[in-house]
């Protein structure tokens, strides 16, 4: 019908036909060209924002897939009894006497003669520069080894050991010949001793579990960091927050939501749980520093401290989407338990809690998403410290021993100088990053699966 | 009896009295359960709370007293100047504990003896050495004072500790006697029990501004010290900041709060924009199948923890703006910039921003909309002549709620921005904020009593002024908008 009116129209007025809605003005024009560029700076910034994403998500992760790949040495090691347990009677506390010095020696050695042995040229490269292969670390797993098992001892194993970070890096392409000529730690004869070792299977690139279970490692040892202290300590927070944050989280929403009057304590109380959603992170780390560490005593870097602070870092965003959750929840619900005698308080925990437990769990699984990757406020209480030592067991204090966490493990490592470190800082983005897609995963899954639409 | 056992033997008792409280009541009906007030699990959980609350309201308070008291007591050992003084008396009263804790160590290791650990003398000055033996490292040998006091201490621990135990478990038992003797067929168990549980709801509401007030006294109090040994003015307007551990310190908040502001403006620069078109297009234009890809999509950034932002912009947007922008153009040599860090937090607020103003522009009533297309406008006219005016306030609120985000980012600016503390408009140069110094001035070993870490709290105080300031002005924006079309 419009068609036929529309083609009618130049017949009917024949003195405007510049009005046509057929033919574009010049106005028209340029206000077609503005609503195409205004459309085009739309798309143009959600391509801004996706793209930045998407190039900041491949660099960390081009950095970081290497730190789970770890340069590896595999040659047999004798092991002598003469020198590791010079009494020979297989005494643990006698044995402890041989410190990583003899491991280390007779490593170096076992390298250097392997080397002879399997016709490796070792030209341009002396004893010293083979043995600076060897990472500081493998020695002391060296020594754990047969402290653990003395019966090692006398035997010949197929060893295992790091190489150093230097060597890693070469593998990993991180470490050229140029860089080597100007590094004082290593040079380009030994990048081709490795490439020959690599040739005859000496020098291996292997998955690194050890980047997952190790303790940190101090500066000059980037091969042997580890993840250890951080997952635990990451872990042990969670299940404290989990078990502080869900119980206070829910009982306030409950009061704010179902019993609390109308009056000013109340409008104070939402005020202030709004405002405290907003304040800055780092806030809290200043609070747990006044309040539970200079005050309370609590020992300072410690998993509990952690847990405190995020637990009142997360605690209203998991009261804003529990009051959501429980507000989901139909006023007839509550009607129909009341009026079947149910006490206001049976109808809340009996119906309504039972009813909004899907969004409360969806709610509390992406606040404990937030906590698990927030830095700043931790820096604050100590977990940023060197710990070398993994805390105890739950049962046995380990939430006072000392720790560190995974977010501050990648700051920590983010400022430690050797390049080294930013690869396992990456590394540990990515660890951290899975944890998080699994936490979103299973809350949208959740959310799909239980959430009813009333 | 330690706390953990004692808390154990609670439980226990806890138990005992949901069991007993509830054979009681049954029984006194003789086994009709119509004949009771309440449901038969009301008498018992009144059993279990009457045993178990009180008495752990009675050990939490004995925990709080007790090191009070006990600091008291000891006052006695020392001259009494020392104790005056604040600093002076905590410095001392730790070295008592940890001596005393070493000297627990030392009995439980069997180095000592009970009456050794006791009669110990400090004259013969073996305590440090013999304490070393069992793995206690102490800084200094022991003072007889600090010795003789934690001797004390350990005698008045121990016999405080009895007394804990004896009567919180009196109070526990007086609970469960009580809780049975009350219990019959017409009490009314329901009642009691859910006014307990109403005063527990509370209490955790309340939780939030106790967490206020924790933030605002435990700020105050160590930014009030920290007036008393740095001139305060000299804080709010000095224009350096060169913080020295030997003293004479120059603590001067503005080249910081230049700093910050500089960096929240870059970044308000990118996002504002950025998260305006994007809730624009994901609310005006896009089709249904488009939003729910995209907006998942965008708020995916705000998921990704802070510090993942931080080491791209350590690693990639730093390096990247040197060595291309800066070099080139003569503009400043270091990777770490206002530029690096307001760019990276400009990205991290996009999302912020778009799903606020995207909320905001939906809320704006159909109505509007078509009176503005039947006038002939297109939709870009619609929505800068009539959406955007209407849904102004809401995005003014989202703006200042995401610039107090920008303010109190930490790890970004820590990683990204710098330490170097100037009044320089050249975006491309180093530059710190607020939060940087917090972070720096109170990491590693610190003391707490002297005005270069005391400073971290005023600063802190500083932020916390501004964001709140900036977050009720937003909300009460946002709250009133919200209002406007309901």
């Amino acid at each position: 019908m419009t068609d036929a009116t529309t083609a009618n129209v130049p017949a009917s007025a024949p003195t405007h036909p510049a009005s046509s809605l057929l033919v574009q003005t010049s106005l028209m024009k340029k206000r077609n060209a503005a609503e195409a560029r205004f459309r085009a700076y739309g798309v143009a910034a959600i391509c801004v924002s996706l793209s930045v994403l998407a190039i900041m998500l491949w660099t960390i992760f081009s950095d970081g897939v290497s730190a789970f790949k770890q340069a590896t040495f595999s040659f047999p090691v004798a092991l002598d009894a003469e020198t590791l347990d010079p009494r020979g009677n297989r005494d643990r506390a006698e044995m402890m006497r041989v410190t990583t010095i003899g491991y280390t020696k007779i490593l170096n050695a076992q390298l250097i003669a392997y080397l002879a042995e399997r016709g490796i040229s070792t030209e341009g490269v002396d004893d010293k520069e083979i043995a600076a292969f060897i990472s500081r670390d493998t020695p002391a797993r060296l020594r754990d080894m047969v402290l653990e098992n003395p019966d090692l001892l006398g035997q010949t194993i197929r060893f295992e050991g790091f190489a150093t970070g230097r060597i890693d890096g070469y593998i990993k392409g991180r470490v050229t010949r140029e860089t080597a000529e100007r590094d004082t730690n290593i040079s380009v004869a030994q990048l081709d001793l490795a490439d020959r070792m690599m040739a005859e299977g000496i020098l291996i690139s292997k998955f690194n579990w050890s980047f997952l279970t190790a303790p940190d490692a101090s500066d000059q040892r980037p091969e042997a960091a580890g993840l250890g202290v951080a997952l635990i300590g990451s872990a042990y927070m969670m299940i404290l927050v989990v078990i502080m944050v869900l119980p206070l989280g829910v009982a306030a929403s409950i009061y704010l939501e179902e019993f609390a009057p109308k009056n000013r304590w109340t409008d104070l109380i939402e005020v202030n749980i709004s405002n405290l959603a907003a304040v800055p992170s780092i806030v809290y780390g200043i609070l747990g520093l006044a309040i539970f560490i200079n005050f309370a005593k609590f020992p300072q870097s410690s998993p509990l401290v952690g847990a405190l602070v995020l637990t009142l870092m997360t605690l209203p965003t998991i009261i804003i989407a529990t009051r959501a959750a429980i507000r989901a929840v139909p006023p007839s619900i509550r009607d129909a338990a009341l009026g079947v005698g149910a006490s206001k308080m049976q109808t809340v925990f009996h119906h309504v809690l039972p009813l909004a437990a899907p969004g409360i769990l969806t709610g509390t699984i992406l606040g404990l998403a937030s906590a698990l990757g927030e830095t700043a406020p931790l820096l604050l209480i100590g977990m940023v410290a060197f710990v070398a030592n993994y805390p105890s067991g739950p049962l046995d204090g380990g939430m006072l021993d000392p720790a560190t966490a995974l977010p501050v493990q990648v700051y920590s490592w983010a400022s430690r100088s050797d390049p080294a470190f930013i690869e396992r800082s990456a590394g540990a983005i990515i660890v951290l990053l899975a944890f998080l897609v699994v936490m979103n995963i299973v809350a949208i899954v959740l959310r799909r699966r239980f959430e009813r639409r009333w | 009896m330690s706390i953990l056992l004692l808390i154990v033997v609670l439980g226990v008792l806890a138990i005992a009295g949901f069991v007993l409280g509830r054979g009681r009541a049954l029984a006194s009906v003789g086994g009709n359960t119509r004949k009771l007030h309440s449901l038969p699990t009301y008498y018992a959980w009144h059993g279990a709370i009457m045993a178990f609350l009180p008495a752990m309201a009675v050990l939490t308070l004995w925990l709080i007293a007790q090191p009070m008291v006990i600091e008291r007591q000891l006052s006695g050992f020392f001259p009494a100047e020392q104790f005056e003084n604040d600093s002076q008396r905590i410095l001392l009263m730790a070295d008592v504990r940890r001596v005393a804790e070493g000297l627990d160590v030392a009995v439980s290791a069997g180095a000592l003896s009970e009456a050794q650990a006791d009669n110990i003398n400090a004259d013969d000055g073996s305590v440090r050495e013999r304490l070393a033996g069992v793995g206690v490292a102490l800084g200094a040998e022991v003072t007889p004072q600090v010795l003789e006091a934690s001797q004390a201490y350990r005698q008045l621990a121990a016999t405080g500790g009895l007394w804990r135990g004896v009567i919180v478990l009196i109070v526990a038992l007086a609970g469960l006697a009580y809780a049975l003797r009350i219990t019959n067929g017409d009490f009314r168990a329901r009642n009691r029990v859910e006014s307990v549980v109403l005063g527990i709801l509370i209490l955790a509401s309340t939780i939030a501004i106790l967490t206020t007030v924790g933030i605002v006294l435990s700020m105050l109090s160590e930014t009030i010290r920290f007036s008393t040994m740095y001139p305060f003015w000299d804080f709010v307007f000095g224009l350096t900041w060169q913080p020295n551990f030997q003293g004479n310190s120059e603590l001067g908040l503005l080249p910081l709060l230049w700093g910050t502001l500089y960096i929240s403006l870059v970044a308000m620069i990118v996002a504002v924009p950025t998260g305006l078109f994007t809730a624009i297009y994901l609310a005006e234009y896009a089709s249904p199948r488009v939003r729910s890809i995209v907006k998942p999509l965008i708020e995916v950034i705000a998921g990704i923890p802070t510090v993942v932002f931080g080491l791209f912009a350590l690693v990639t947007v730093g390096p990247f703006l040197r060595d291309w922008i800066a070099e080139p153009t003569g503009l400043g040599s270091s990777g770490s910039s206002v530029m690096t860090a307001g760019l990276v937090i400009g990205v991290l607020n996009i999302p912020f921003i778009s799903s606020l103003a995207d909320d905001i522009i939906n809320a704006v009533p159909q109505s509007l909309r078509d009176g503005s297309y039947g006038l002939g406008a297109t939709q870009s006219e619609t929505v800068r002549q009539v959406i955007l005016p209407a849904a102004l306030p809401g995005i003014v609120g989202a703006i200042l709620l995401a610039a107090s985000r920008a303010i109190g980012e930490t790890m970004i600016v820590t990683m990204g921005a710098g330490a170097a503390a100037k009044l320089d408009l050249n975006p491309f140069e180093a530059m710190t904020t607020i939060t940087v110094k917090i972070v720096s001035q109170l990491t590693g070993d610190t003391e707490f009593n002297s005005p270069e870490t005391l400073v971290a709290f005023a600063l802190g105080m500083s932020l916390f002024v501004i964001t709140l300031c900036l977050n009720i002005f937003a909300l009460w924006i946002v709250r009133k908008y919200r209002e406007q079309y309901e």
